[in-house]
Protein backbone atom coordinates (compact mmCIF):
# COMPACT_ATOMS: atom_id res chain seq x y z
CA UNK A 1 0.00 0.00 0.00
CA UNK A 2 1.37 3.36 -1.01
CA UNK A 3 1.58 6.19 1.48
CA UNK A 4 -1.24 8.13 -0.16
CA UNK A 5 -3.52 5.07 -0.09
CA UNK A 6 -2.79 4.73 3.59
CA UNK A 7 -3.69 8.37 4.14
CA UNK A 8 -6.92 7.91 2.16
CA UNK A 9 -7.83 4.87 4.26
CA UNK A 10 -7.01 6.83 7.41
CA UNK A 11 -9.29 9.70 6.34
CA UNK A 12 -12.10 7.29 5.41
CA UNK A 13 -11.81 5.55 8.78
CA UNK A 14 -11.84 8.92 10.54
CA UNK A 15 -15.00 10.04 8.72
CA UNK A 16 -16.68 6.70 9.48
CA UNK A 17 -15.83 7.05 13.18
CA UNK A 18 -17.25 10.58 13.32
CA UNK A 19 -20.38 9.46 11.46
CA UNK A 20 -20.98 6.61 13.92
CA UNK A 21 -20.44 8.93 16.88
CA UNK A 22 -22.88 11.46 15.41
CA UNK A 23 -25.48 8.75 14.80
CA UNK A 24 -25.26 7.56 18.40
CA UNK A 25 -25.45 11.08 19.81
CA UNK A 26 -28.45 11.99 17.63
CA UNK A 27 -30.17 8.75 18.66
CA UNK A 28 -29.60 9.56 22.32
CA UNK A 29 -31.07 13.03 21.88
CA UNK A 30 -33.87 11.83 19.67
CA UNK A 31 -36.72 12.98 21.90
CA UNK A 32 -35.07 16.36 22.55
CA UNK A 33 -34.77 17.07 18.84
CA UNK A 34 -38.51 16.86 18.28
CA UNK A 35 -39.95 20.27 17.51
CA UNK A 36 -43.53 19.30 18.27
CA UNK A 37 -45.56 16.37 19.57
CA UNK A 38 -48.51 14.92 17.70
CA UNK A 39 -51.87 14.51 19.47
CA UNK A 40 -51.31 10.73 19.51
CA UNK A 41 -47.98 11.17 21.27
CA UNK A 42 -49.67 13.45 23.81
CA UNK A 43 -52.40 10.84 24.35
CA UNK A 44 -49.69 8.21 24.96
CA UNK A 45 -48.13 10.43 27.60
CA UNK A 46 -44.93 11.05 25.63
CA UNK A 47 -45.20 14.82 25.91
CA UNK A 48 -43.68 16.56 28.93
CA UNK A 49 -46.14 17.23 31.74
CA UNK A 50 -46.41 20.46 33.68
CA UNK A 51 -44.16 22.40 31.31
CA UNK A 52 -44.60 24.17 28.03
CA UNK A 53 -44.29 22.15 24.81
CA UNK A 54 -45.49 22.29 21.20
CA UNK A 55 -48.15 20.25 19.52
CA UNK A 56 -48.48 19.90 15.77
CA UNK A 57 -50.97 18.52 13.31
CA UNK A 58 -53.82 19.62 11.09
CA UNK A 59 -56.53 22.07 12.10
CA UNK A 60 -59.66 19.94 12.02
CA UNK A 61 -62.25 20.92 9.42
CA UNK A 62 -65.13 22.90 10.95
CA UNK A 63 -63.53 23.10 14.40
CA UNK A 64 -62.39 26.76 14.40
CA UNK A 65 -64.51 29.02 16.60
CA UNK A 66 -63.63 32.69 17.04
CA UNK A 67 -65.08 34.92 19.73
CA UNK A 68 -67.10 37.89 18.44
CA UNK A 69 -65.55 40.66 20.52
CA UNK A 70 -62.05 39.38 21.31
CA UNK A 71 -59.09 37.60 19.71
CA UNK A 72 -59.92 34.31 21.46
CA UNK A 73 -59.98 31.28 19.20
CA UNK A 74 -60.82 27.61 19.78
CA UNK A 75 -59.79 24.85 17.40
CA UNK A 76 -58.98 21.15 17.26
CA UNK A 77 -55.53 19.90 16.28
CA UNK A 78 -55.67 16.41 14.82
CA UNK A 79 -53.27 13.86 13.35
CA UNK A 80 -56.32 11.95 12.02
CA UNK A 81 -56.04 9.46 14.93
CA UNK A 82 -56.30 11.64 18.07
CA UNK A 83 -57.25 15.27 18.61
CA UNK A 84 -56.60 18.01 21.12
CA UNK A 85 -58.63 21.14 21.73
CA UNK A 86 -56.55 24.32 21.66
CA UNK A 87 -57.45 27.73 23.05
CA UNK A 88 -55.48 30.74 21.92
CA UNK A 89 -55.82 34.47 22.31
CA UNK A 90 -53.97 36.45 19.68
CA UNK A 91 -53.52 37.03 15.98
CA UNK A 92 -53.44 33.84 13.94
CA UNK A 93 -50.95 33.67 11.03
CA UNK A 94 -52.27 34.25 7.50
CA UNK A 95 -51.77 30.65 6.50
CA UNK A 96 -53.78 29.37 9.46
CA UNK A 97 -56.72 27.52 7.89
CA UNK A 98 -58.91 24.57 8.62
CA UNK A 99 -57.42 21.43 7.10
CA UNK A 100 -53.93 22.96 7.08
CA UNK A 101 -50.89 22.33 9.26
CA UNK A 102 -50.34 24.12 12.56
CA UNK A 103 -47.82 24.08 15.41
CA UNK A 104 -48.92 25.56 18.74
CA UNK A 105 -46.76 26.19 21.79
CA UNK A 106 -48.31 26.18 25.22
CA UNK A 107 -49.36 24.06 28.18
CA UNK A 108 -51.83 21.26 28.64
CA UNK A 109 -53.89 22.45 31.61
CA UNK A 110 -55.97 20.38 34.01
CA UNK A 111 -59.14 21.38 32.14
CA UNK A 112 -57.91 19.15 29.29
CA UNK A 113 -57.46 22.11 26.97
CA UNK A 114 -54.16 23.10 25.42
CA UNK A 115 -53.59 26.77 26.29
CA UNK A 116 -51.39 28.10 23.50
CA UNK A 117 -49.31 31.25 23.73
CA UNK A 118 -47.91 30.99 20.20
CA UNK A 119 -49.51 29.56 17.08
CA UNK A 120 -47.40 28.96 13.96
CA UNK A 121 -48.65 27.83 10.56
CA UNK A 122 -46.89 24.81 9.10
CA UNK A 123 -47.27 24.78 5.34
CA UNK A 124 -46.41 21.89 3.07
CA UNK A 125 -43.88 21.59 0.27
CA UNK A 126 -46.38 21.82 -2.61
CA UNK A 127 -46.32 24.91 -4.80
CA UNK A 128 -48.71 25.47 -7.69
CA UNK A 129 -50.68 28.27 -9.36
CA UNK A 130 -54.22 28.90 -8.01
CA UNK A 131 -55.78 27.55 -11.23
CA UNK A 132 -54.02 24.22 -10.79
CA UNK A 133 -55.10 24.10 -7.15
CA UNK A 134 -58.67 24.85 -8.27
CA UNK A 135 -58.55 22.02 -10.81
CA UNK A 136 -57.20 19.63 -8.19
CA UNK A 137 -59.87 20.73 -5.74
CA UNK A 138 -62.58 19.99 -8.29
CA UNK A 139 -61.10 16.54 -8.72
CA UNK A 140 -61.13 16.22 -4.93
CA UNK A 141 -57.43 15.50 -4.81
CA UNK A 142 -56.05 18.72 -3.30
CA UNK A 143 -56.64 18.12 0.37
CA UNK A 144 -55.56 14.56 -0.10
CA UNK A 145 -52.28 15.72 -1.63
CA UNK A 146 -51.46 18.58 0.74
CA UNK A 147 -52.89 16.90 3.82
CA UNK A 148 -51.07 13.67 3.14
CA UNK A 149 -47.63 15.24 3.05
CA UNK A 150 -48.18 16.76 6.47
CA UNK A 151 -49.68 13.70 8.10
CA UNK A 152 -47.00 11.38 6.71
CA UNK A 153 -44.24 13.56 8.13
CA UNK A 154 -45.82 13.31 11.54
CA UNK A 155 -46.33 9.57 11.10
CA UNK A 156 -42.73 8.97 10.05
CA UNK A 157 -41.55 10.81 13.10
CA UNK A 158 -43.39 8.47 15.41
CA UNK B 1 -4.67 18.59 -28.83
CA UNK B 2 -7.30 16.00 -27.92
CA UNK B 3 -9.02 15.67 -24.57
CA UNK B 4 -6.98 12.65 -23.53
CA UNK B 5 -3.63 14.17 -24.51
CA UNK B 6 -3.93 17.11 -22.12
CA UNK B 7 -1.79 16.52 -19.08
CA UNK B 8 -4.41 17.10 -16.39
CA UNK B 9 -2.03 16.63 -13.48
CA UNK B 10 -0.13 19.66 -14.77
CA UNK B 11 -2.90 21.80 -13.32
CA UNK B 12 -2.25 20.44 -9.83
CA UNK B 13 0.63 22.90 -9.61
CA UNK B 14 -0.27 26.42 -8.54
CA UNK B 15 1.99 27.81 -11.25
CA UNK B 16 0.01 26.15 -14.05
CA UNK B 17 -3.37 26.71 -12.44
CA UNK B 18 -2.91 30.42 -11.79
CA UNK B 19 -3.38 31.57 -15.42
CA UNK B 20 -6.10 28.93 -16.03
CA UNK B 21 -8.09 30.26 -13.06
CA UNK B 22 -7.62 33.73 -14.50
CA UNK B 23 -9.30 32.75 -17.78
CA UNK B 24 -12.03 30.63 -16.16
CA UNK B 25 -13.13 33.21 -13.56
CA UNK B 26 -14.62 35.87 -15.90
CA UNK B 27 -16.16 33.12 -18.04
CA UNK B 28 -18.07 31.59 -15.11
CA UNK B 29 -19.01 34.98 -13.69
CA UNK B 30 -20.47 35.95 -17.08
CA UNK B 31 -22.46 32.69 -17.18
CA UNK B 32 -23.66 33.40 -13.64
CA UNK B 33 -24.77 36.90 -14.64
CA UNK B 34 -26.66 35.66 -17.73
CA UNK B 35 -28.37 32.74 -16.00
CA UNK B 36 -29.10 34.89 -12.96
CA UNK B 37 -30.92 37.50 -15.03
CA UNK B 38 -32.93 34.84 -16.90
CA UNK B 39 -33.75 33.06 -13.64
CA UNK B 40 -34.81 36.23 -11.84
CA UNK B 41 -36.97 37.23 -14.82
CA UNK B 42 -38.76 33.86 -14.65
CA UNK B 43 -39.01 34.14 -10.86
CA UNK B 44 -40.61 37.57 -10.80
CA UNK B 45 -42.50 37.87 -14.09
CA UNK B 46 -43.18 34.44 -15.57
CA UNK B 47 -43.81 32.11 -12.62
CA UNK B 48 -47.42 32.10 -11.39
CA UNK B 49 -48.48 33.03 -7.86
CA UNK B 50 -48.86 30.21 -5.38
CA UNK B 51 -52.31 28.92 -4.37
CA UNK B 52 -51.76 29.29 -0.63
CA UNK B 53 -48.77 31.60 -0.10
CA UNK B 54 -49.56 34.16 -2.81
CA UNK B 55 -46.62 36.31 -3.93
CA UNK B 56 -44.55 35.74 -0.80
CA UNK B 57 -43.53 32.26 -1.97
CA UNK B 58 -41.25 33.92 -4.58
CA UNK B 59 -38.54 34.14 -1.93
CA UNK B 60 -38.08 30.41 -2.62
CA UNK B 61 -36.19 31.33 -5.82
CA UNK B 62 -33.38 32.80 -3.73
CA UNK B 63 -33.79 30.73 -0.57
CA UNK B 64 -33.59 27.22 -2.01
CA UNK B 65 -30.64 27.73 -4.42
CA UNK B 66 -28.73 29.48 -1.60
CA UNK B 67 -29.49 26.65 0.83
CA UNK B 68 -28.47 24.01 -1.73
CA UNK B 69 -25.21 25.83 -2.40
CA UNK B 70 -24.47 26.26 1.30
CA UNK B 71 -24.56 22.48 1.77
CA UNK B 72 -22.97 21.53 -1.55
CA UNK B 73 -20.04 23.95 -1.23
CA UNK B 74 -19.30 22.54 2.22
CA UNK B 75 -19.10 19.01 0.78
CA UNK B 76 -16.84 20.17 -2.07
CA UNK B 77 -14.67 22.03 0.44
CA UNK B 78 -14.38 18.91 2.61
CA UNK B 79 -13.51 16.81 -0.47
CA UNK B 80 -10.73 19.21 -1.46
CA UNK B 81 -9.50 18.97 2.12
CA UNK B 82 -9.49 15.16 1.97
CA UNK B 83 -7.66 15.15 -1.37
CA UNK B 84 -5.17 17.65 0.02
CA UNK B 85 -4.52 15.52 3.10
CA UNK B 86 -4.17 12.27 1.15
CA UNK B 87 -2.10 13.51 -1.80
CA UNK B 88 -0.35 16.32 0.07
CA UNK B 89 -1.34 18.67 -2.74
CA UNK B 90 -1.05 22.36 -1.93
CA UNK B 91 -3.53 23.47 -4.57
CA UNK B 92 -6.28 21.26 -3.09
CA UNK B 93 -5.93 23.01 0.26
CA UNK B 94 -6.00 26.36 -1.50
CA UNK B 95 -9.23 25.41 -3.32
CA UNK B 96 -10.80 24.33 -0.03
CA UNK B 97 -9.79 27.61 1.57
CA UNK B 98 -11.06 29.59 -1.44
CA UNK B 99 -14.54 28.04 -1.22
CA UNK B 100 -15.21 28.78 2.45
CA UNK B 101 -16.23 32.49 2.21
CA UNK B 102 -18.61 31.78 -0.70
CA UNK B 103 -20.19 28.94 1.25
CA UNK B 104 -20.54 31.12 4.34
CA UNK B 105 -22.21 33.82 2.23
CA UNK B 106 -24.76 31.39 0.78
CA UNK B 107 -25.48 30.04 4.28
CA UNK B 108 -26.13 33.56 5.53
CA UNK B 109 -28.36 34.27 2.51
CA UNK B 110 -30.34 31.09 3.17
CA UNK B 111 -30.76 31.97 6.86
CA UNK B 112 -31.78 35.60 6.22
CA UNK B 113 -34.20 34.84 3.37
CA UNK B 114 -35.60 32.01 5.48
CA UNK B 115 -36.29 34.43 8.33
CA UNK B 116 -37.91 36.91 5.95
CA UNK B 117 -40.06 34.10 4.60
CA UNK B 118 -40.84 32.59 7.99
CA UNK B 119 -42.32 35.73 9.51
CA UNK B 120 -45.23 36.18 7.05
CA UNK B 121 -45.86 32.45 6.47
CA UNK B 122 -45.24 30.66 9.77
CA UNK B 123 -45.66 33.67 12.01
CA UNK B 124 -42.09 33.65 13.43
CA UNK B 125 -38.70 34.94 12.25
CA UNK B 126 -36.86 32.08 13.86
CA UNK B 127 -37.69 28.80 15.58
CA UNK B 128 -35.23 26.30 17.05
CA UNK B 129 -36.31 23.36 14.93
CA UNK B 130 -33.81 20.81 13.62
CA UNK B 131 -33.53 22.24 10.10
CA UNK B 132 -32.95 25.85 11.12
CA UNK B 133 -30.60 24.99 13.96
CA UNK B 134 -28.42 22.67 11.86
CA UNK B 135 -28.18 25.32 9.11
CA UNK B 136 -27.07 27.86 11.73
CA UNK B 137 -24.42 25.36 12.87
CA UNK B 138 -23.26 25.18 9.24
CA UNK B 139 -22.64 28.93 9.28
CA UNK B 140 -20.59 28.55 12.46
CA UNK B 141 -18.62 25.69 10.86
CA UNK B 142 -17.71 27.89 7.88
CA UNK B 143 -16.73 30.79 10.13
CA UNK B 144 -14.85 28.46 12.50
CA UNK B 145 -12.90 26.87 9.63
CA UNK B 146 -11.89 30.29 8.29
CA UNK B 147 -10.96 31.52 11.76
CA UNK B 148 -8.91 28.37 12.40
CA UNK B 149 -6.97 28.85 9.16
CA UNK B 150 -6.07 32.42 9.96
CA UNK B 151 -5.23 31.57 13.58
CA UNK B 152 -2.43 29.16 12.62
CA UNK B 153 0.65 31.01 11.41
CA UNK B 154 2.42 28.32 9.44
CA UNK B 155 0.47 27.83 6.12
CA UNK B 156 0.96 24.06 5.80
CA UNK B 157 -0.20 23.41 9.35
CA UNK B 158 -3.08 25.82 8.86
CA UNK B 159 -4.09 23.92 5.70
CA UNK B 160 -4.10 20.60 7.54
CA UNK B 161 -6.04 21.93 10.51
CA UNK B 162 -8.56 23.51 8.13
CA UNK B 163 -8.99 20.25 6.18
CA UNK B 164 -9.51 18.12 9.30
CA UNK B 165 -12.00 20.65 10.69
CA UNK B 166 -13.89 20.73 7.38
CA UNK B 167 -14.00 16.92 7.20
CA UNK B 168 -15.35 16.51 10.73
CA UNK B 169 -17.94 19.23 10.13
CA UNK B 170 -19.12 17.54 6.92
CA UNK B 171 -21.23 15.23 9.10
CA UNK B 172 -23.57 18.19 9.61
CA UNK B 173 -24.56 18.31 5.92
CA UNK B 174 -26.58 15.07 5.81
CA UNK B 175 -28.11 16.11 9.15
CA UNK B 176 -29.34 19.37 7.59
CA UNK B 177 -30.62 17.62 4.50
CA UNK B 178 -32.51 14.83 6.27
CA UNK B 179 -33.55 16.82 9.36
CA UNK B 180 -37.04 17.40 7.95
CA UNK B 181 -37.44 13.64 7.45
CA UNK B 182 -35.94 12.37 10.69
CA UNK B 183 -37.64 14.74 13.11
CA UNK B 184 -40.80 16.80 13.48
CA UNK B 185 -39.88 20.24 12.22
CA UNK B 186 -41.74 23.42 11.43
CA UNK B 187 -39.80 23.60 8.18
CA UNK B 188 -41.59 21.75 5.38
CA UNK B 189 -40.10 18.77 3.57
CA UNK B 190 -38.14 18.90 0.33
CA UNK B 191 -40.10 19.93 -2.77
CA UNK B 192 -37.37 18.63 -5.05
CA UNK B 193 -35.67 15.31 -4.51
CA UNK B 194 -34.18 12.55 -6.60
CA UNK B 195 -36.67 9.95 -5.41
CA UNK B 196 -40.00 11.59 -6.27
CA UNK B 197 -41.62 13.92 -8.77
CA UNK B 198 -41.15 17.60 -7.89
CA UNK B 199 -44.00 19.03 -5.80
CA UNK B 200 -44.17 22.30 -7.72
CA UNK B 201 -45.39 23.65 -11.03
CA UNK B 202 -42.98 23.27 -13.98
CA UNK B 203 -42.34 27.01 -14.54
CA UNK B 204 -41.52 27.53 -10.86
CA UNK B 205 -39.17 24.55 -11.00
CA UNK B 206 -37.38 25.89 -14.09
CA UNK B 207 -36.86 29.30 -12.54
CA UNK B 208 -35.39 27.69 -9.45
CA UNK B 209 -33.10 25.32 -11.36
CA UNK B 210 -31.78 28.12 -13.60
CA UNK B 211 -31.04 30.24 -10.53
CA UNK B 212 -29.34 27.25 -8.91
CA UNK B 213 -27.11 26.91 -11.99
CA UNK B 214 -26.36 30.63 -11.79
CA UNK B 215 -25.29 30.14 -8.17
CA UNK B 216 -23.05 27.25 -9.25
CA UNK B 217 -21.38 29.36 -11.92
CA UNK B 218 -20.98 32.25 -9.48
CA UNK B 219 -19.42 29.95 -6.87
CA UNK B 220 -16.91 28.57 -9.37
CA UNK B 221 -16.03 32.05 -10.63
CA UNK B 222 -15.66 33.49 -7.13
CA UNK B 223 -13.55 30.52 -6.01
CA UNK B 224 -11.26 30.95 -9.03
CA UNK B 225 -10.75 34.63 -8.26
CA UNK B 226 -10.08 33.87 -4.62
CA UNK B 227 -7.71 30.98 -5.31
CA UNK B 228 -5.67 33.35 -7.51
CA UNK B 229 -5.32 35.71 -4.56
CA UNK B 230 -4.30 32.83 -2.30
CA UNK B 231 -1.73 31.56 -4.82
CA UNK B 232 -0.34 35.05 -5.33
CA UNK B 233 0.02 35.49 -1.58
CA UNK B 234 1.55 32.09 -0.84
CA UNK B 235 3.88 31.96 -3.84
CA UNK B 236 5.05 35.55 -3.61
CA UNK B 237 8.63 34.34 -3.05
CA UNK B 238 8.54 31.83 -5.93
CA UNK B 239 10.64 32.58 -8.98
CA UNK B 240 7.81 31.99 -11.49
CA UNK B 241 5.68 34.59 -9.73
CA UNK B 242 8.47 37.17 -9.90
CA UNK B 243 9.15 36.37 -13.56
CA UNK B 244 5.48 36.76 -14.38
CA UNK B 245 5.31 40.04 -12.53
CA UNK B 246 8.33 41.32 -14.44
CA UNK B 247 6.88 40.16 -17.76
CA UNK B 248 3.77 42.18 -17.02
Amino acid sequence: MKARHKRFAFIAAGIAAVAIAATLVLNAFRSNLVFFYTPSQVANGEAPKGTSFRIGGLVEQGSLKRANNSLDAHFMVTDTAKRIEVVYSGILPDLFKEGKGVVAQGKLESDGLFHADQVLAKHDENYMPPEAAEALKKAGALNEKTGKSLVTTTEQAR
Amino acid sequence: MGFSTIHWYRYASPQAFYPLAGTLAPLFLAIAMGLGLIGLFIAFFVAPTDFQQGEAYRIIFIHVPAAWMSMFIYLVMACWGAVGLALNARLSFMMAQALAPTGAMFTLVALVTGALWGKPMWGAWWVWDARLTSELILLFLYLGAMALHSAVDEPRRADKAFAVFALVGAINVPIIYFSVKWWNTLHQGASISLTKAPAMAAVMLWGMLILALACWAYSIGAAMLRVRCIIAEREREASWMNEMREAE
